[in-house]
C-alpha cells in the first residue's frame, strides 16, 4: 500500500478503491519500514470503506496487525448513519491500565520487594482461564454488569475517589444484561478479581523521573515514589460477547447492503437492533472489566498492608487514574466546526481527553486526563496527559503500549537457553509468573521500545509526557 | 496430528489437512485441542452432540470450533476428538468425545481465547481438503 509522508510524526494511506476517508497513522522515520511490512496498513484502509467513518482512519504508532481493525486503530463513525463493529473494540473488550501512587518511597519497600511480589503472587489469582475466589450468582453478575466500579464499592473494595479517578467514573450507563448471552455469563461467573494471562499483569513500579511537575502534582505522582500498575480486561466474558456478535453480525452482513473487505470487520448500523444490542452488552464487558480492575486493586492494597505491616494512612494508595483501551464509546467531537455525536471505536488506543473537558473528573479537569501507557517489563512505562490537539487530530486519542515485535514463537525461540527470570533480576527487577511459556513469550525484546512510541504522541501533540515509570517488581499471568 | 502451526507477530494460526472435508473438519478439532493441552494425555471419558450452522464453509468452520472451544472456556471439558455424524456447506452435527478438566492431570499449555475470521480458509486441493485458521491467543 502507498503511504505519504505529510510531516515528521503522520503518514498518510491516500483514499483509493472503496476508501471512503484516508488513512493517517502517527509513526516516525525509524518505525514506519516495519509497519509496512505487516498487514496493518492494508488494515487501516479497510477500515476507511466502512459507512458512516468521519475524517480519516486512524492509526497510533504502536499499529500492528490486529483482527479486521489493526491494534492501534481509532475510528469514529457518525451515530446516525455510521456502524459499529465487534472487531474494532477487540475481544478483550476494555481492556486497560489502572495506576494508583503510594506515599512510599523506593527505600521503603527495598528490602520488603521480594516477599510483595511473592504474597502478590500468592493473592492474585492469574494465568490461563484462572479463577477467583469471588462466585458470583447469575443475579450478581447481572448488577456486577450494570454497576461497574460501583459494585466494588458497594462491597467494600473501593473508595469514592477511586470511582472519581476511573474513566466513565467506572461504568457505562447502557449496560444491557438481558443483551448478554448465557454462555457469556456463565464464563464470567467465577473470573472476577482475576488477572487473566498472557500480556495482563500487575506491576509494582518507581516514579523515575517527572517531565511536567505542575501536571504530576496534580495527579499526585512524584520522584521516587512507588507505583502500582495493572493491566487487565473483562476475562472470558468479554471475549465471548465480542464472539457472539462477531458471528451473528457476520451472518446478516450481506442484508445491510454493502461490501466488507474482511469478514473480521462484521459489524451493524449504530441505529439498528443489532447495533444497539451490541453497544449494551459491550457496556456490560466494559463494567465488567472496571470491577474486576477495582478488585485487582483492592487485593493489591491489602497485600502492601500485610506484607509492610503498616496501615492504610502511611501506604496511602490512591488511584491515579484507569483507562479503557478496547472500547466504542460515544461522544461530542467538533467536525469541521460543528459538534457532532460518534461513535469513537478505540482499539489499542487511549482516551486523551484536554484540560476543560466534561469528561475530565472535576480533580483533573484544569490540566486534563491521565494516560496510562505500559511498556514492557524490562524497560518503562508513562504516564502522560491529553491535550487539545488530540481532539482536534485524532478525536481525543492516543497510544496504549508499546506493541510486538516478535511473534510468541519467535520471542520463544529467541529466549531459548536464557533465563529471562535471572536476566532481569540483574537489572533489579524481580518477576513471577504462572502460564508455561509466559515469561518467554512477553520477554522485553519482544516488544517496540515503548519510549520511541511517546515520543511519537509527545511530538505529535496528541498527549503529553507526564512521568516516567520503571518496574521493580512484575507478575504476569 | 495432520496440522501445523503458522506464526504471526501477536497470535497463532494453524493449516490443516484431511483426505476428505468431513476428515477435515475432525482434524482442525483435535489441532485446536492439541494447542490447547497435551492431546495425547486426553481419554474419551463422556460424550456429547454439537450441530452448528454456517453461511459458508470458512463460516462453519469457525462456528464449529468456536462451539468445541466453548466446552473448554465455557464448561472446562477437553475433547479428545470428533465425529462428524452429517456435514453439509451450511450444517453439521458431530458427536464429542471428551473429559472434565483436572489440575494436575491436564497440562494447559496455550490459553486459546478465540477463533477469528482472519485470513480464514477452507479449500479443496487435489485429492484432498485444506484449512487456515488464526486464533487469539
Amino acid at each position: 500500500m502507498e503511504l505519504i509522508k505529510i510531516d515528521d510524526y503522520r503518514w498518510e494511506v491516500p483514499k483509493s478503491g472503496q476508501m471512503r476517508v484516508p488513512g493517517i497513522i502517527y509513526a516516525g522515520d525509524s518505525m514506519i519500514d516495519s509497519i509496512k511490512q505487516e498487514e496493518a496498513v492494508k488494515q487501516v484502509a479497510n477500515v476507511a470503506t466502512l459507512p458512516g467513518i468521519i475524517r480519516a482512519s486512524l492509526a497510533m504508532p504502536d499499529i500492528h496487525w490486529g483482527y479486521g481493525f489493526p491494534i492501534g486503530g481509532v475510528a469514529a463513525f457518525d451515530w446516525g448513519t455510521g456502524i459499529i463493529s465487534p472487531g474494532g473494540v477487540g475481544y478483550d473488550i476494555n481492556c486497560g491500565v489502572r495506576l494508583a501512587g503510594t506515599s512510599l518511597t523506593g527505600k521503603d519497600v527495598k528490602e520488603k520487594l521480594e516477599d510483595l511480589i511473592n504474597s502478590l503472587y500468592q493473592n492474585i489469582p492469574s494465568g490461563v482461564g484462572s479463577t477467583g475466589n469471588i462466585k458470583l450468582a447469575y443475579s450478581e453478575e447481572k448488577k456486577v454488569l450494570k454497576e461497574g466500579s460501583k459494585w466494588a464499592l458497594r462491597h467494600g473494595m473501593a473508595k469514592e475517589s477511586d470511582i472519581e479517578h476511573t474513566e466513565d467514573f467506572g461504568c457505562m450507563p447502557n449496560a444491557d444484561p438481558e443483551t448478554v448471552s448465557d454462555k457469556a455469563l456463565e464464563r464470567g461467573l467465577r473470573q472476577l478479581g482475576t488477572l487473566g494471562s498472557g500480556n495482563h499483569f500487575l506491576e509494582i513500579g518507581l516514579v523515575d523521573k517527572i517531565y511536567d511537575p505542575d501536571v504530576a502534582r496534580v495527579f499526585g505522582l512524584f520522584e521516587g515514589q512507588i507505583t502500582v500498575m495493572l493491566h487487565s480486561g473483562s476475562r472470558g466474558l468479554g471475549y465471548q460477547i465480542c464472539d457472539d456478535f462477531l458471528a451473528h453480525m457476520a451472518k446478516n452482513i450481506k442484508k445491510l447492503g454493502f461490501e466488507i473487505p474482511d469478514r473480521q470487520l462484521a459489524c451493524a448500523m449504530i441505529q439498528s437492533s443489532d447495533g444497539t444490542r451490541y453497544f449494551n452488552a459491550m457496556a456490560c464487558a466494559a463494567n465488567y472489566a472496571w470491577a474486576n480492575r477495582q478488585i485487582l486493586m483492592h487485593k493489591a492494597s491489602e497485600v502492601f498492608l500485610r506484607v509492610l505491616g503498616i496501615g492504610p494512612k502511611d501506604l496511602g494508595m490512591n488511584l491515579v487514574y484507569d483507562v479503557c483501551h478496547n472500547i466504542a464509546k460515544k461522544e461530542m467531537h467538533v467536525v469541521d466546526g460543528k459538534s457532532r455525536i460518534l461513535c469513537v471505536h478505540r482499539k489499542g488506543a487511549t482516551r486523551a481527553f484536554p484540560p476543560g473537558h466534561e469528561s475530565v473528573c472535576e480533580k483533573y479537569r484544569s490540566v486534563g486526563q491521565p494516560v496510562l501507557v505500559p511498556g514492557d517489563m524490562g524497560r518503562s512505562s508513562y504516564v502522560l496527559v491529553g491535550t487539545e490537539n488530540a481532539m482536534k487530530e485524532t478525536f481525543g486519542s492516543t497510544c496504549h503500549g508499546a506493541g510486538r515485535v516478535l511473534s510468541r514463537t519467535a520471542a520463544l525461540k529467541k529466549s531459548k537457553g536464557r533465563s529471562i527470570q535471572r536476566e532481569l533480576e540483574d537489572k533489579g527487577i524481580y518477576v513471577r509468573w504462572t502460564g508455561r511459556s509466559t515469561l518467554g513469550e512477553e520477554m522485553p525484546e519482544a516488544y517496540k521500545n515503548v519510549s520511541e512510541v511517546v515520543n511519537i504522541v509527545h511530538e505529535a501533540g496528541i498527549s503529553r509526557k507526564v512521568a516516567k515509570l520503571k518496574p521493580m517488581a512484575v507478575l504476569k499471568g | 496430528m495432520k496440522y501445523k502451526t503458522i506464526d504471526h507477530t501477536a497470535d497463532l494460526g494453524i493449516e490443516v489437512f484431511g483426505s476428505g472435508l468431513a476428515d477435515l473438519f475432525e482434524n482442525a478439532a483435535c489441532a485446536m485441542f492439541d494447542l490447547l493441552t497435551d492431546a495425547g494425555n486426553l481419554q474419551p471419558l463422556c460424550e456429547t452432540s454439537v450441530a452448528v450452522t454456517g453461511e459458508d464453509r470458512p463460516d462453519l468452520m469457525a462456528n464449529w470450533l468456536r462451539e468445541l472451544l466453548y466446552l473448554w472456556t465455557g464448561k472446562s471439558l477437553l475433547v479428545k476428538s470428533t465425529k462428524i455424524i452429517s456435514l453439509s456447506e451450511y450444517t453439521l452435527t458431530a458427536y464429542v468425545y471428551y473429559e472434565p478438566f483436572v489440575a494436575g492431570r491436564h497440562i494447559i499449555k496455550t490459553e486459546i481465547k478465540a477463533v477469528t475470521y482472519h485470513q480464514i480458509m477452507v479449500e479443496p486441493e487435489a485429492k484432498s481438503w485444506k484449512a487456515r485458521i488464526i486464533f487469539d491467543v
